[in-house]
This record gives structure tokens, C-alpha cells and sequence, in this order.
């Protein structure tokens, strides 16, 4: 198949750069097929599985009181993650920016480092260390106890230092001549900052929070700790609550066919509503200014 | 209008010394033009002339600036008041991207924030005819600013920066990213200016400055990483054809740098 010697425009190839040339082509295209292996597995065991239990009545209807019974849905585990995932929003989303502009428009110096230093490490902490911290500062410390609070806070902590550094990462690629011509038109730094930079990064980090807010929708580790679970539908914010993950998990270690069921039914419905969320992060992220040029 | 003079400024990145003992005064209603080799400090200080100098780390600078007499960096004077009255027009066109053309125009006003609606309207229509923008954009005013050409965008820095009627405008190479027709409009632009305007520009294409300036200063540097000095300033007329100092006749003659 490879000719001894190759003729481009009269020049020979050496015949170990064309075989050098093959191999690493097929070695790339055999890592991207390994790769995808896993990911269509999993959609595809979701979709054979899971798609197949899902129906009206489980997208507006509550668990029922026992494992074995069928039927049943898993309402109170969606408004669960909606209520703690919002509450890990709202703390995370405005602390996370205004820290990520700290570091990158105002921060110099010994505690800038320090600050970005512990943001990296609070990225790697593992999320049940998250939950147990919350687990011992909020319902071991104070009458609280476990609750869409207690979550929400364990969520928030997850989610902040993904706020932090995506939105720092964007904020470094907006322009300085962009700032130099507020700043040439006399505004001040914070007016610079509200008005010239936060606008000019606004999709790509939206997209960073889309990212934080996916990633808390799917954790269970730190829930476990802090919201429990409950198998009503919970809409108060001090009592344990249910999240899809923490249904998936009772669901799929308990022992009766209709109990896993829900529980593919669910993992179904989180694919879904975290799919939807990257959907509208790439959305806006390559979203233009209408009519504007490259 | 106002007379802007540098008397003894130096000025550094940390402690590199950028440029040393500059002295001159830029005359009101005129073009002046600084010249000189990359490097050479040209650019700096055009920068100390509204403070945005001082926006590097580590930057600082010594000596004095006056407007009319008063000092730019005096005790209560913030780097906002002075930019209010010197303009600026930089390198590479720099509208706001997520802004209007209409709001690129009015973001300087609006920082003033007491002018009545009808009467931004007006001024921006008068700093945009005075770019020689209008014809172009008069239908189109809600279009985002990033939606025009590059000569466009540069014309509309230059209605952004004049609708605050600032007493100087400083231009850092405005044409060095524009073709040559875009780049003749700007310069017949900062003519116009200078009617009303101190205009002071850094270029590096010393035909502009002898098409455009009425006075031009020379830069240079002895050696890399010697601060930069100003060598001759003089009518344009003098420095083009007949400079004082060799170096300067070596420079414009191609010789060097």
C-alpha cells in the first residue's frame, strides 16, 4: 500500500516518515474511538434503560412510600435539586465574579497568589470532604440540621471555585486597549470594570456558570451529609429534601426492580437537564454582538 | 485649546528608565508629531500627557505636565479629570464591542451623566459629522460599533473622543492598522482638529508627519535599553529639510534606525 519511494514534484519521500506518517494517524483516530466507547454507553444504556421508565407521571409525581411498589415519579427529588441548586447559585454565582474580578483587575501581590493558591486547592478537594465540612459546621454546630440549606451550602462551595477561575480565564482575554478607551474617556476603574470588562465577558462567563451550576446538579457525595434525602415532596428549607442524584443512589442499591427503575428514570432526567444547560452555555457562548465582525 | 508642556519628564516601567529629560511644549491649534525608532519612548511619553501611563504596574514618572500652567498630577487632580480633557486615540480601533455606534459616541457623556437626552443627540451627531463618520452611519446608529471597517472604527474613536470636547487629543499611531486611503482620511481628520483642538500624535511614518504636523519632535536611543531622548523639536518644515542635529538628518534620510 506504501510505495517504496514517493515522488511530490520530483522529490523523494523517505518511506519511514510515510510509515511514521500512518501509524500516528491511526494511533489518533484509535484514541478518539476509545474515547467515545464510554459516552455512547452511557447514552445508550440511559436511553434503553431509563427512557423507557420515564412518562408524564414520573415527571409530576412524588416517589412512593415503598421501594417496591411501581408507578411513582421523582418530583421531589426535581424540586429538590432546583431548590438547592438555585441556593448554591445564588451564593456562588456574585461571590464567585466579584472574587474572579479581584484577582484579575485588582489583585497584586502576596494575597492575590494566596487567594488563587487556595481557589485551585478548593478545586480539587474531593466533594464528600465538602459535604462532611458542611456536615460539621452547619447541622453538628447549629439547631439546622439537615435541609436544602445545608445542601445548597455544600453545593455553593462546589461550585464557587469553578465560578472563580473560568470567569478569571475570561476576564484575562478581554482586551487592554478595551479598558484603556474607557479609561482614555476619563472613567474610573470600577466604572471600567461594571461598564467596559464585565460586558465584553459576559457570554463566556455564562458559559463558566453553566459549567459550575451542571457539575452541582449531578454531585451526591456532599448531599449525603447534608440533605439526606426524603421521599415527600419537601418545599420547605429546613427539613432533609431529596435531589435526583441522591434518588438515583437510594433507587439503585435497593433491592426491588421498580425502585431501580425510577432510579435509571432519574439518571435519565439529570443527563437531560444538565445536556440542556451545556446546550445553552455553547449557545451563548457563541453568541455575537448581532452584525459584528470577526 | 490648551498649551501642554513636559518640563524635565522622565519616566520609567520599574526601574527601567523609559524616557529621560524631556522638555517641549505643544501649541495649541496646531499638529505635533513625535517621531523616532521602536523603542524610542515616543509613545510613552504621549501617554504621561493624560496620565495613562501611570495604568502600568510598576510605571511612574518624574518631572512636570501642564495644561495652561496647571499641573496634571497637582495635589487633588484625579487621572479621570485630566483624561476628561485629554482625549485619546489609540493604535488599533477600539470601540466597545457589546455598545451601539450611537453609545460608542455617547459612552464619554454619559460618564458626565447631566445631559439632557435631546442634547446628547445633538452632540453626537456633531462629534460624528466631525469624524466625517455621519454620512456613513446616519441610518444605521443602533448597529453595534465592532459591525464597521477598520477606517469606520478609527473615525468613530475619534467622534467618541471628541463628543466630550476634551482640549487635547492625543492620536498613538492611529493610522499604522489602516490602509492608505482610511489612513489619508485621518489625516486630513486631525487637520480639521486642530482648528479647534491641541493635537498631538505619535507616528512612525515620517511622511505623515511632515503631511500632517506643524511641529515635529525627533526621539531616539543611544542603544537598546538607554532610555529614550528627545533630540530635536522644531517646525516640521526645519526637521524635514533642514535638521539641526545629524542624527535627526540621519533618521529621516533612512540611514539609520
Amino acid at each position: 500500500m506504501i510505495p517504496n519511494e514517493q515522488s511530490t514534484f520530483g522529490r523523494p519521500v523517505a518511506r519511514n516518515r510515510l510509515v511514521k506518517d500512518r501509524l500516528a494517524l491511526i494511533a489518533m483516530y484509535g484514541a478518539v474511538i476509545v474515547s467515545i466507547i464510554p459516552l455512547v454507553l452511557i447514552v445508550w444504556f440511559l436511553v434503553v434503560r431509563g427512557v423507557g421508565a420515564m412518562s408524564w407521571e414520573f415527571l409530576t409525581s412524588s416517589q412512593p412510600l415503598t421501594y417496591v411498589r411501581p408507578g411513582g415519579g421523582a418530583l421531589n427529588a426535581l424540586v429538590g435539586t432546583a431548590y438547592m441548586v438555585g441556593l448554591a447559585s445564588l451564593i456562588s454565582i456574585p461571590i464567585g465574579i466579584a472574587a474572579a474580578v479581584y484577582l484579575n483587575e485588582y489583585g497584586r501581590g502576596a494575597f492575590a497568589v494566596a487567594v488563587r493558591f487556595f481557589t485551585d486547592v478548593m478545586t480539587g478537594v474531593p466533594s464528600v470532604f465538602v459535604g462532611l465540612f458542611v456536615f460539621t459546621l452547619l447541622i453538628l454546630e447549629t439547631p439546622l440540621g439537615f435541609s436544602a440549606i445545608a445542601g445548597g451550602t455544600a453545593l455553593s462551595l462546589i461550585m464557587l471555585p469553578i465560578v472563580i477561575r473560568s470567569t478569571e480565564e475570561i476576564l484575562k482575554l478581554v482586551p487592554q486597549p478595551l479598558r484603556d478607551a474607557s479609561y482614555a474617556l476619563g472613567a474610573t476603574k470600577a466604572r471600567t470594570t461594571m461598564r467596559v470588562v464585565l460586558p465584553a465577558a459576559r457570554s463566556g462567563i455564562a458559559t463558566g456558570v453553566m459549567l459550575a451550576v451542571a457539575r452541582a446538579a449531578g454531585e451526591t457525595a456532599p448531599l449525603i451529609m447534608t440533605a439526606l434525602g426524603s421521599v415527600q415532596l419537601v418545599t420547605k428549607w429546613a427539613a432533609p429534601i431529596s435531589a435526583l442524584p441522591l434518588y438515583i443512589y437510594d433507587g439503585a442499591r435497593n433491592p426491588f426492580p421498580a425502585g431501580q427503575e425510577r432510579a435509571f428514570a432519574a439518571a435519565a432526567e439529570l443527563v437531560a437537564i444538565v445536556l440542556i444547560l451545556t446546550v445553552i452555555a455553547r449557545w451563548l457562548a457563541s453568541r455575537q454582538p448581532k452584525g459584528a465582525r470577526p | 485649546m490648551k498649551t501642554v508642556e513636559m518640563k524635565h519628564l522622565s519616566a520609567y516601567y520599574g526601574t527601567f528608565k523609559a524616557v529621560e529629560d524631556i522638555s517641549l511644549t505643544i501649541r495649541p491649534g496646531m499638529v505635533t508629531a513625535f517621531i523616532g525608532p521602536s523603542g524610542c519612548g515616543k509613545s510613552t511619553v504621549l501617554r504621561c500627557l493624560n496620565r495613562m501611563h501611570e495604568l502600568v504596574p510598576g510605571a511612574r514618572s518624574e518631572g512636570a505636565v501642564t495644561l495652561d500652567g496647571e499641573d496634571i498630577r497637582g495635589e487633588g487632580v484625579s487621572p479621570a479629570e485630566v483624561r476628561r480633557v485629554v482625549g485619546m486615540v489609540f493604535q488599533r480601533p477600539n470601540p466597545f464591542p457589546t455598545l451601539s455606534i450611537f453609545d460608542n459616541v455617547a459612552a464619554g457623556l454619559r460618564l458626565e451623566g447631566r445631559h439632557p437626552k435631546d442634547e446628547i443627540v445633538d452632540r453626537i451627531e456633531a462629534a460624528l459629522k466631525r469624524s466625517q463618520l455621519w454620512n456613513e452611519v446616519h441610518d444605521r446608529l443602533d448597529a453595534p460599533g465592532a459591525s464597521l471597517s477598520g477606517g469606520q472604527q478609527q473615525r468613530l474613536c475619534i467622534a467618541r473622543t471628541i463628543a466630550v470636547e476634551p482640549a487635547v487629543v492625543l492620536m498613538d499611531e492611529p493610522c499604522s492598522a489602516l490602509d492608505p486611503i482610511a489612513t489619508l482620511r485621518i489625516e486630513e481628520l486631525m487637520r480639521d482638529l486642530a482648528d479647534t483642538y491641541t493635537v498631538a500624535i505619535v507616528t512612525h511614518n515620517m511622511e505623515q508627519a511632515a503631511r500632517v504636523a506643524d511641529y515635529t519632535g525627533f526621539f531616539s536611543i543611544e542603544e537598546a535599553g538607554a532610555p529614550g531622548k528627545l533630540i530635536e523639536f522644531a517646525e516640521s518644515s526645519h526637521i524635514f529639510v533642514n535638521p539641526t542635529d545629524e542624527r535627526t538628518e540621519r533618521y529621516i534620510s533612512g540611514r539609520f534606525g
